[in-house]
């Protein structure tokens, strides 16, 4: 027993050597997803806090992709919403028994792509934004542009191969066919140029008893404008006992002063109505 | 004391490397793993016992598996070169030089030949049991050699590097 203790004693370093060996091969055999939540416990007191500041400022630096990844996941989802689409008309009667297509699949209305802000003004009485998106990556006149947080901006009115201008809403001649939410009475939105947060709805029925505080969405009537966007909420109400027609002034719901990214929205069926549209004048 | 701190800052200073900076780094090839770290192991002064080397290797070795998730690979493989550098440096050095206590093996103190082999060995012994460990729980026999070999490559570089670098030749008066 002296001897053992002796040697021991003797090769002290190499036992401790040893046995560290052991302590590290057991571990690192032994570790396993269960394990995990041991060494957890205690692991992370030291190595959570480094890793949390350290992700912190990777975090930081990394916000501009994360920002760009997120665009186009909304983009992603937006095109999924269901009111892009229009079903099937399945309650008309067709010449076969069969019906040739599926009557759940639906088509494709509304398409969205992002777009980044390249220029912007608000404080001209002719306002235009103009975007990193030309023709050659798929923007078309007349598209509508509408802001992240879903309310409209404007329409595409000009397109060269790599740019286009929107044409704000906050724009003298800009007009878009917008509803209370209240009541679904249509109307149209325009600006006087008075202020850039105030918005004009124009020409609604006086049958319409509107409050303040309503909320104003696009018409189902605009080709532009997939219907039910947000433009904003009813801030006053003027009577003009000479017209049958109330005007409302629109607190509006775009933050204008800070767009970086717009959605551009493209109605596939915009050329068959406006075509079915200016056929009618034609007759008169 | 001043030794004690000056190892202390190289202990933090290095692991912070390694794990913000070297583990990081995306992968140029899947043989090449840049490690670092254990220089701290070379670089303790002439005078350090083994068994202290021992000890500071498992420590040095676990800390880093913390953040690695890995329990015991680095504090192995670390344990063992901090066992073998006594034994290493013994068969470089020339008696009145391990005599020196409080120097540090570099390239000012040891000279070129035997400072390259010096880290040669250790690292290589580093990398061998390191990536062993590592290839018998998983990857097959080609895995095992290349990885040894690529990785030694990259850590004498990075180690090289470190000791220009920092420049420690200097110490020599």
């Amino acid at each position: 027993m002296k001897n053992i203790i002796g040697f021991i004693r003797q090769n002290f370093t190499f036992f401790s050597f040893l046995i560290l060996q052991i302590v590290s091969l057991v571990m690192l055999s032994s570790y396993s997803k269960s394990h995990e939540t041991f060494f957890g416990k205690w692991n992370n007191a030291v190595a959570g806090n480094v890793n949390s500041y350290y992700n912190e400022w990777a975090y930081f630096f990394d916000l501009k992709t994360t920002n760009a990844k997120l665009v186009a996941e909304n983009v992603a989802l937006r095109n999924e919403l269901a009111q892009n689409f229009v079903p099937y008309d399945t309650s008309v009667k067709s010449g076969t028994l069969i019906l040739r297509k599926d009557s759940l699949e639906k088509i494709r209305k509304f398409f969205y792509y992002p777009a980044k802000v390249v220029g912007n003004s608000f404080t001209l009485q002719k306002n235009y934004i103009t975007i990193e998106r030309g023709a050659l990556e798929g923007v078309k006149k007349d598209m509508a542009a509408i802001s992240p947080d879903g309310s409209i901006v404007g329409v595409v009115v000009e397109v060269n191969d790599h740019y286009s201008k929107i044409m704000s809403l906050l724009h003298r001649n800009s007009k878009v066919s917008a509803m209370l939410k209240r009541d679904r009475i249509a109307g149209s939105i325009e600006w006087d140029g008075m202020s850039p947060d105030i918005l004009l709805l124009k020409n609604i029925s006086k049958s319409a008893l509107p409050k303040i505080g309503d909320t104003v969405l696009t018409s189902p009537y605009s080709s532009s404008f997939p219907a039910q966007l947000m433009i904003g909420r009813v801030a006053s109400i003027v009577k003009d006992p000479s017209s049958n027609f109330l005007t409302l002034n629109i607190k509006s719901a775009t933050n204008f002063y800070n767009l970086e990214f717009v959605y551009l929205v493209e109605n596939k069926r915009m050329e068959a109505q406006s075509d079915i549209e200016q056929k009618g004048e034609g007759n008169e | 004391m001043n030794n004690i701190l000056k190892n202390s800052v190289r202990f933090i200073l290095f692991l912070l490397i390694q794990i913000i900076i070297l583990n990081e780094i995306p992968p140029i090839h899947q043989f090449i793993t840049p490690y670092l770290y254990f220089i701290f192991i070379l670089w303790l002064p002439f005078g350090t016992n083994r068994i202290t080397t021992t000890l500071l290797g498992f420590v040095l070795g676990y800390t880093l598996d913390m953040f690695t998730n890995t329990p015991g690979l680095h504090a192995a493989a670390a344990t063992l070169i901090g066992y073998l550098r006594p034994t290493i440096l013994n068969l470089l050095l020339a008696q009145e030089l391990s005599e020196e206590l409080t120097k540090e093996p570099s390239i000012g103190t040891m000279g070129w030949g035997p400072f390259t082999f010096y880290i040669f060995s250790l690292t290589f012994i580093h990398h061998f049991y390191l990536v062993l460990l590592e290839w018998l729980q998983f990857g097959d026999f080609g895995y095992f050699i290349g990885k040894v070999f690529f990785t030694s490559i990259m850590s004498m570089l990075l180690i090289l590097l470190a000791e220009l670098l920092l420049n420690r030749r200097k110490l020599k008066r």
